[in-house]
């Protein structure tokens, strides 16, 4: 393909104005046929209503953290309602947000459609995870609104299974409900993988979007059930005076420590690996180039996740271990690092001479390339041992993870919500207004977490709910920020809302991309295809697709499949 | 709804949905063992940090019955196994018939445990405010003891307590350290045979609508993924009690 070539302008709107006759959203109709539906891709609109709701939730506590910490005495809120504020916040944020966001909105609607099947493997259990999450979040909304919670999103013993005076109990018998949910959206990702792959469809010819749920769900599967434990275990210990965790019985609180980070830090992974799956199907659209090394960057979606289950002392190194512990810890933290960096270098060379547009997806696409990889490389700081000392509970920490949870992983949501919207909705959202938002998103996130960074480093310990007057400029400029972010995140709500009805008609593939999901009607039918598809082609194959209409593309003949299965 | 059996519209074939369900149970039961592992991890962190008040707690569990629920248990699996040995030949009227003497076995095991904990409670060793691990060595009537058995139960609690003697701590320090660490140990009995008590209460449900289908004649050579899944769980469930007797009663047991 010569690079004098103009990229074609994308998307690229249907000929035809109508959206097809019949699809999921119009089969049936009423409240009961949404409540009671087994159709995946109705269930996944329902997580979006849902995800988004406590999105807001944990929205809203950000909000008055920030503009409490406006000032150094902050007095917007007294002491013990501002512990309460961060923890409600972590809470709603990481455990009905974040953790459910991709997998069950976006992995729900498309791992189906994309392995060429007419649903998951468990219709009926993916609609009992939606109800298990609604009562998990229910007994959770019924803590915050009964006294809060105080004891931070991590629970720690014993504050949370003795002293604290806040509504523990319900809280955690919340989220451990909430953790069936994942289990189950996991067991059905990896039994769907397993055996409903149409014919043709093999395993190396599987989207990258479908590994990383894959290795999502193996964290699923095998973290989950020991946060349910741990947290049951802190609530009995709560309701019966029961001495796990509290030493005056000979209990040990660093052992709930570790039982919580064994499951917590693998669920940092759960956060962030559907994003990256979603970047690996954005970035070759918008090159409009095969992936580069796509072997290595499904095998670094599940070497994240497995080496991603032996490194959760690291967020213990300031509790007493023997230094052998914390090098073992702190080698392997960085031995993590390697598969991530792996994809990000993948994706920077998928981008080398390829045929580059900056359409909304791309945009959040290559603005998570760079604020994961700030992120991620200020991980590897805090796995350094001596440095964590200085920087372990600062405000460094929280603009770690933000970084990646923020700039990685929501943006990687927004991204993928903006890439399949099309074919969600059959209509395309404004362009324009839409990269404008993801504009105004990208700077006002810079704006809230960059001065965090220089916070942490200085010594401002997190939690904590005032500081020393020296710091106030940057809290002034990370609320500034926050706001701004606070813009960016409420302009996509409302323009996509308003294109449901006024958006154009977007036609089958109007990136156009090379998935089997492009291959069929936008919106799709409720069995998703009308003749189950024959698999022939390898993936991201631009160049031998002629018929999605782009400049220099030959025919091929259809390939038998490589290696296995 | 689906009756047990057909073709749900997700697959294209019998086959895919059998190997579906199949790998389903599998997958479901690792997800178990992650869960059951945490207690066994806390259990394993406390008795190594107090040996003593744990084979003290140990000692006071009644190891006939203990013994003799490890043996009711294994001949549930075995039922089991044989109710779906009998599905998979196509011997239709046996298969119920096996699966209800899996169910009265399981329901054996059930009682036995109430049993059990009706006896701790009266043995004040409930985990909470009446918590007293040293109840049965000063009210010999009340907890039914011998007097051989009662020297025996004072004689255990005394080695408690020196062990539990720390520099310069007194003996009543002492008797309340042991009888916290010995509340440890009671704390992790019950959760973790109260767990398993669970699932097997599950597992019986299941059982019950096992047995329905198979009166109506539902399994046989073609089909019978229901009773092999459901074998699954129930001989999981019993592996979970192969593990717990030991770790629970056998470990420091002092026998008569």
């Amino acid at each position: 393909m010569s690079s004098s070539q103009q990229p074609p302008l994308s998307p690229q709107p249907a000929a035809e104005q109508q959206l097809p006759k019949e699809h999921y959203l119009n089969a049936t109709y009423g409240i009961r046929s949404w409540l009671l539906t087994t159709d995946h891709k109705r269930i996944a609109i329902l997580y979006l209503i849902s995800v988004t709701f406590f999105f807001f939730v944990g929205g809203i506590f950000a909000s008055l953290i920030r503009i409490h910490l406006l000032t150094p005495s902050g007095y917007l809120v007294t002491p013990e309602t501002y512990n309460k504020l961060f923890t409600m916040h972590g809470v709603a944020m990481i455990f009905f947000f974040l953790i459910p966001s991709i997998p069950a909105v976006l992995g729900n609607f498309l791992i189906p459609i994309m392995i060429g099947a007419k649903d998951l493997a468990f219709p009926k259990i993916n609609l009992l995870s939606w109800y298990i999450y609604l009562v998990g979040g229910a007994l959770v909304l019924y803590s915050f609104a009964t006294g809060g919670l105080d004891t931070g999103w991590t629970f720690y013993t014993p504050l949370s299974s003795i002293y604290s005076n806040s509504a523990v109990t319900p809280a955690v018998i919340g989220i451990f409900i909430n953790g069936f949910s994942s289990i189950l959206t996991g067991l059905n990702f990896i039994i769907t993988v397993h055996t409903m792959r149409a014919p043709g469809m093999t395993w190396f010819r599987l989207p990258l979007f479908v590994w990383a749920h894959y290795a999502t769900s193996l964290i699923f599967i095998l973290g989950t059930p020991v946060i349910a434990i741990t947290l049951l275990l802190a609530g009995l210990e709560r309701m019966f005076h029961l001495g796990f965790f509290n030493p005056a019985y000979g209990g040990d609180p660093i052992l709930f420590q570790h039982l919580f980070w064994f499951y917590s830090h693998p669920a940092v992974y759960i956060m962030i690996l559907p994003a990256m799956g979603v970047i690996s199907e954005i970035i070759p659209t918008f090159a409009r180039k095969p992936i580069f090394g796509y072997d290595f960057i499904a095998a670094s979606s599940i070497g994240i996740a497995v080496i991603g289950f032996i490194v959760w002392a690291h967020h213990m190194f300031l509790t007493g271990q023997s230094t052998y512990s914390a090098l073992a810890f702190s080698f392997l933290t960085f031995l993590v690092a390697v598969p991530s960096a792996v994809k990000v270098f993948n994706w920077t060379s998928t981008l080398y001479k390829g045929s580059i547009s900056f359409d909304t997806p791309m945009l959040y696409g290559l603005g998570f390339i760079g604020l994961f990889t700030i992120g991620g490389l200020t991980g590897l700081f805090l796995a350094c041992l001596g440095l964590d000392i200085h920087l372990h509970d600062t405000y460094f920490v929280i603009a770690h993870f933000h970084y990646i949870m923020v700039g990685g992983a929501i943006m990687g949501y927004l991204g993928g919500i903006h890439f399949w919207w099309p074919k969600i909705t059959g209509r395309l959202y404004p362009e324009y207004l839409a990269r404008i938002a993801a504009i105004t998103l990208f700077v006002g996130f810079n704006l809230t977490f960059f001065p965090q960074f220089i916070l942490g480093y200085l010594g401002m310990p997190r939690r904590y709910h005032n500081y020393p007057p020296e710091y106030q400029v940057l809290n002034v400029m990370s609320t500034a920020g926050a706001s701004i972010l606070a813009l960016g995140y409420l302009l996509p709500m409302i323009y996509l809302a308003w294109s449901m009805r006024y958006g154009k008609v977007a036609g089958k593939n109007p990136w156009p991309s090379t998935g089997l999901e492009w291959t069929t009607d936008s919106p799709p039918l409720t069995e998703n295809f009308r003749e189950t598809p024959v698999v022939g082609w390898e993936p991201y194959d631009f160049l031998h697709r002629p018929e999605l209409g782009l400049l220099g593309a030959v025919s091929k003949k259809p390939v038998p499949a490589h290696g296995d299965d | 709804m689906h009756r047990t059996g057909e073709l749900y519209g997700q697959f294209q074939t019998l086959e895919q949905q059998k190997e579906s369900a199949t790998l389903g149970m599998w997958v479901f039961l690792i997800t178990e063992i992650l869960f059951f592992g945490g207690l066994f991890l806390a259990y394993t962190v406390n008795r190594h940090a107090f040996p003593t008040a744990f084979g003290v707690g140990g000692n006071m569990l009644d190891l006939n019955l203990g013994f003799f629920n490890t043996i009711v248990l294994i001949a549930s699996s075995f039922t089991m196994a044989m109710s779906v040995w009998s599905a998979q030949t196509s011997r239709r009227k046996a298969v119920p018939a096996w699966l209800i003497a899996t169910l009265l076995l399981g329901s054996a095991f059930l009682g036995i445990k109430v049993v059990e904990y009706k006896q701790k409670f009266d043995h004040h060793l409930i985990p909470g405010h009446n918590f007293d691990v040293t109840y049965c060595s000063r009210n010999q009537v009340a907890c039914g003891l011998g007097d051989k058995e009662f020297a025996d139960e004072q004689k255990e609690i005394r080695e408690g307590i020196e062990a539990e003697k720390a520099p310069r701590m007194s003996e009543e320090e002492a008797t309340v350290a042991l009888n916290a660490h010995a509340q440890l140990y009671f704390s992790l009995y019950f959760g973790m045979t109260g767990l398993h008590a669970l699932h097997m209460v599950i597992g019986a449900g299941l059982l019950l609508w096992l047995i329905f289908e198979g009166f109506k004649g539902r399994f046989d050579a073609n089909y019978n993924t229901p009773v092999e899944n459901i074998g699954l769980y129930w001989h999981f469930v019993d592996i979970v009690w192969i593990f717990l007797f030991p770790l629970l009663y056998l470990i420091n047991r002092h026998l008569a």
